[in-house]
């Protein structure tokens, strides 16, 4: 299944650039499919950044991962390059987890 | 006259390339971190990679393995990482005009149509150095990619508990920076925080992997809603 899914995503992934490069500009170039098309990585990475720091299976939870997001903000703050920020965040939740125990 | 024209062109393109191999490095290295983030969320080395090879386009495998290591099932996370894929049909439409493809080399090239390889491309004055940035760009970001997949994706699985080093709390910090540079924008801050709340009120309701595909939902709402107020 895991195999498959990776597949569907490569060959999808694919596909939607070819198109990209293939159709004619007018059949996408409309005002609400740019605008959409535009807050869609909006919407599902701020969805995705809630549901992987702010919960555990279906709980909602607040833990060292927000220790985490909070570093990542002030590092993204100060411009400090992409794995600076991974890594930041990383180390500040293995320091707290280290020092409380958890 | 023309020599004086050739010389110019060379270093337009030397300038190019030099540019498009920083960009291919900067880019290319940090895929350790989803290397070793795609074993940490429950996939072998050899599907981290594969998933880099086959997939190639950051947010949307980061997006794959966040719904997997949230417990969502792999057609979910191949679903949410397809609709993270969708900004690249958009990156093509602005692309092909200016790299002025044939039929057999646009399918070749479509892989390379990532943020990246766009951003270095577009910008150019001519098709040469269009095709430059694009290239260039594209597949020093693709051979790099894929090598330091492999190398985080050794490393992250030979760690032990990902939690012990924060792994899981690096996950978050990658999609942030992803989508730090669009939240200048008052009217994305305000949709990010709408799709936030939307994925966390439905987590104790729905499966794994729904809350996040409903956020989806918020930006085609808001894209129909925000439609008289935005019109330039």
């Amino acid at each position: 299944m895991t195999w498959l899914a990776i597949v569907v995503a490569g060959v999808g992934c694919w596909a939607l650039k070819a198109a990209g490069l293939s159709v004619p500009p007018r059949v996408l170039e409309r005002p609400l499919v740019e605008r959409v098309a535009d807050l869609i990585p909006v919407a599902l990475l701020s969805a995705l950044i809630a549901v992987q720091v702010f919960t555990t299976g279906h709980r909602l939870t607040v833990d060292a991962r927000a220790l985490g997001l909070g570093v990542a903000v002030v590092l993204l703050l100060l411009r400090a390059p992409f794995l600076v920020v991974v890594f930041g965040a990383a180390l500040a939740a293995a320091l707290v987890r280290l020092a409380v125990g958890g | 006259m023309s020599e004086a024209r050739d010389d110019a062109a060379a270093h337009d393109r030397r300038a190019v390339v030099r540019d498009s191999l920083g960009v291919g490095i900067a880019t290319g290295v940090y895929g350790a971190s989803f290397g070793a983030l795609g074993v940490t969320s429950g996939l072998t080395v050899l599907q981290t990679c594969a998933m880099s090879l086959l997939v190639f386009t950051g947010a949307t495998q980061f997006a794959f393995i966040g719904v997997l290591a949230s417990g969502g099932g792999p057609m979910s996370g191949a679903l949410t990482g397809l609709l993270l894929g969708t900004r690249n049909t958009l990156y093509g439409l602005r692309l092909a005009p200016l790299l002025k493809l044939g039929r057999a080399r646009r399918l070749a090239s479509a892989q390379l149509v990532i943020d990246e390889s766009t951003a270095m491309a577009v910008t150019r004055p001519a098709t040469e150095l269009v095709r430059t940035g694009f290239y260039w760009t594209g597949l020093s970001v693709f051979v790099l990619w894929n090598l330091f997949t492999f190398l985080g994706a050794v490393g992250g699985s030979t760690i032990g508990d990902p939690r012990d080093f924060g792994l899981d709390a690096a996950v978050g910090a990658a999609f942030l920076a992803l989508l730090w540079p669009r939240l200048r924008d008052g009217r994305n801050v305000g949709v990010g925080l709408a799709a936030a709340a939307v994925a966390l009120l439905l987590v104790p309701v729905t499966a794994a992997g729904v809350p996040v595909l409903a956020a989806g939902g918020v930006a085609l709402l808001a894209g129909v809603l925000l439609r008289t107020r935005s019109e330039p």
